[in-house]
C-alpha cells in the first residue's frame, strides 16, 4: 500500500505499486456501488470542480457520480458556457475557481500538459480527465481493473490495442499502465496511425490485424478520432472496417476466451461489428461500471496525498 | 529497540474469548437475532472465532461479517489515505442485534466510524460492542459491552494484537517506546 500523491496527472510517472494501490482500493469502492446505499462520507465538505474545457459526456458523468457517491460538493464547468469563451486564460479561470476554496480540480482539456500546468500554479489537487493526445489516466486504471477482475491477473497476458493509436491518449495511458503491470502489449492499426516509434514505449507494433488478435487475451478497440485528425490518415471508414474492423469472421479466429474492450463511444459497424459489441465476450459496459469505482478510489487516495509532489514542467 | 511485554498469551486470549461468548449468550435471550461484525482488520478473525464459540453454545450457526471503516473515518484529510479492506456483510442487519467486534478499544473513533458504516446496511435493533483489549484514553462517549481485558496504558505505549482465525499464534503485546 503506497499512495502519497496529491495529483493524478499521468500513468507514466506512477510505479507498479501505486497502480496496484488504486486497483485494490477501487475493489472496495465497487462494492459500495452495489449496496442499497451507494454513498460514503469520505469527501464530505470537500468541493470538486469538474473543469471540462473539451466536450465529454461519459467521463464527466462518471466523475460527477463518483464525487457524489463520496459526498463531495460539485461545481460543473464546461467550456461552452464559461468565460473561457470570453478570452479568460486557463490559469485565470482556475485561480478564480480556487478562490472559491475548492479542493479538487478534475480537468479535461484539448491541450496536452494542461493538468500539469494547473498542478504547478494551484494549491488544489488536480486530476487529469484526459489532456490532448497525452494521457487519460483514469481510463487506463479502469481498463486495468476490468482486465484484472475478469482474468485474475495482468502480468503475462497478451493485450492488443487496435485502432487509432497516434491520436489516442487512452492508448498512451493504457500502454504505460499495462506494460508496468507486466502485460505483453501489441499495437495494431493503419501504419499512418500506428507508427513504429511506439515500440520505444515497450510494446510491439504490427499492421497485420489477424496476427495481432490471434493470440490476444484482451482486444482493446479504439475509436477513430476524426476530430483530432488534421489530414486524412486512411482512405475511408469503409476501408478501415474491411482492413482493421473487428468483424465476426475475425472474431472467429481469436482465442475463445479473449475479451473485447472499448473505451467508448463505440462506432458500431466501423471499428466493431454491432453484434460483437453486445456479445458475452464484450466487457464494454463493465468498463463503465468499473470507471466509477476507479474514480472514487483516485479521489479518495488523492485526498490523503499530502506529500509534496514534483510536477515536471 | 522498544521494550515489549506479552500481556495476553494464547491461553489467556482463548479464555477471554470464551468468557465474552458466554457474556453475549447471557445478554441476548433470542439467539436467532444475534449477528457478529468484525471491524477490519483486527476484529475480523476475532468475530469468526466468537461465531464458532457461540455456535457451539447455541447449537446453530451465528453469522459473521466484516466491516471496513476507512471511508467513514473522521481524519481522512489529516492523513495518508488508509488501506481499504473488504466489507462483507452477507446478511440483512435490519432488526438484528449486531455485536461489533474489534481487537483494541482506544479513542473510540473507529467504533463511531463503524456504527456510521453499519447504518448504510440497514437499521439494527441494537448494536453491542465486544473488544479483546480496552486500553483507555477514550475521546468519545463510547463504552464496550464485552471486554476481554482492561489494560490501562500510557499514550506513548502501543498495543499489538496478533490473532488469526486458527488461534495458533495468539498474542497481545505491549510496546514501550
Amino acid at each position: 500500500m503506497s499512495w502519497n500523491r496529491k495529483h493524478l496527472l499521468d500513468i507514466e510517472s506512477l510505479t507498479e505499486e501505486e497502480i496496484n494501490t488504486v486497483l485494490d482500493t477501487a475493489r472496495a469502492f465497487k462494492a459500495v456501488g452495489e449496496r442499497a446505499i451507494k454513498k460514503v462520507p469520505a469527501l464530505r465538505g470537500k468541493t470538486v470542480v469538474n473543469l471540462f474545457v473539451e466536450p465529454s459526456t461519459r467521463t464527466r458523468i462518471s466523475f460527477e457520480l463518483s464525487e457524489q457517491r463520496l459526498s463531495a460538493d460539485i461545481i460543473n464547468f464546461t467550456a461552452e458556457a464559461s468565460s473561457l469563451k470570453k478570452g479568460e486564460t486557463l490559469k485565470d479561470t482556475a485561480r478564480n475557481l480556487e478562490a472559491l476554496n475548492t479542493d479538487f480540480i478534475v480537468i479535461r482539456h484539448s491541450a496536452s500538459g494542461a493538468p500539469s500546468f494547473l498542478a504547478r500554479v494551484l494549491n488544489a489537487s488536480v486530476i487529469n480527465a484526459g489532456d490532448g493526445a497525452h494521457e487519460h489516466p483514469t481510463q487506463a486504471l479502469l481498463d486495468a481493473f476490468t482486465i484484472r477482475e475478469r482474468k485474475g491477473r495482468i502480468a503475462g497476458l497478451n493485450v492488443t490495442i487496435l485502432g487509432d493509436i497516434l491520436y489516442s491518449r487512452v492508448a498512451r495511458s493504457d500502454i504505460w499502465a499495462l506494460t508496468k503491470l507486466g502485460a505483453n502489449v501489441t499495437l495494431c492499426g493503419p501504419s499512418t496511425l500506428v507508427p513504429r516509434v511506439f515500440e520505444q514505449m515497450g510494446c510491439r507494433v504490427t499492421h497485420d490485424v489477424d496476427e495481432a488478435i490471434r493470440d490476444a487475451d484482451i482486444i482493446n478497440l479504439l475509436r477513430i478520432q476524426h476530430e483530432r485528425q488534421r489530414k486524412t490518415m486512411f482512405p475511408g471508414l469503409g476501408e478501415y472496417t474491411s482492413l482493421f474492423g473487428l468483424t465476426k469472421a475475425r472474431l472467429a479466429r481469436t482465442r475463445p476466451d479473449a475479451l473485447i474492450m472499448h473505451p467508448g463511444p463505440i462506432n458500431r459497424g466501423v471499428e466493431i461489428d454491432s453484434n460483437i459489441a453486445d456479445c458475452g465476450r464484450s466487457v464494454i459496459l463493465q468498463q463503465v461500471t468499473n470507471g466509477l469505482a476507479v474514480r472514487m478510489a483516485v479521489l479518495f487516495l488523492v485526498n490523503g496525498g499530502k506529500g509534496p509532489q514534483e510536477v515536471a514542467p | 529497540m522498544p521494550e515489549t511485554t506479552i500481556v495476553l498469551d494464547r491461553s489467556a486470549i482463548q479464555r477471554a474469548l470464551t468468557r465474552i461468548a458466554h457474556e453475549i449468550v447471557e445478554r441476548n435471550e433470542d439467539s436467532q437475532v444475534v449477528v457478529l461484525v468484525g471491524i477490519q482488520k483486527g476484529g475480523v478473525p476475532l468475530a469468526r472465532r466468537l461465531s464458532g464459540l457461540l455456535a457451539g453454545i447455541w447449537g446453530h450457526a451465528v453469522p459473521a461479517g466484516e466491516l471496513d471503516v476507512s471511508m467513514h473515518r473522521d481524519d481522512l484529510d489529516q492523513r495518508v489515505a488508509p488501506e481499504v479492506q473488504p466489507t462483507v456483510i452477507p446478511f440483512d442487519v435490519t432488526g438484528k442485534t449486531v455485536v461489533l467486534v474489534d481487537d483494541v478499544l482506544f479513542s473510540g473513533r473507529t467504533t463511531r466510524a463503524a456504527m456510521d458504516a453499519l447504518n448504510d446496511f440497514g437499521r439494527p435493533r441494537c448494536i453491542q460492542l465486544a473488544v479483546l483489549v480496552d486500553r483507555g484514553h477514550r475521546e468519545l462517549p463510547i463504552k464496550a459491552d464485552f471486554v476481554g481485558k482492561n489494560f490501562p496504558t500510557a499514550h506513548s505505549e502501543t498495543i499489538k494484537v496478533k490473532v488469526d482465525e486458527a488461534g495458533a499464534a495468539d498474542e497481545v503485546i505491549l510496546e514501550r517506546k
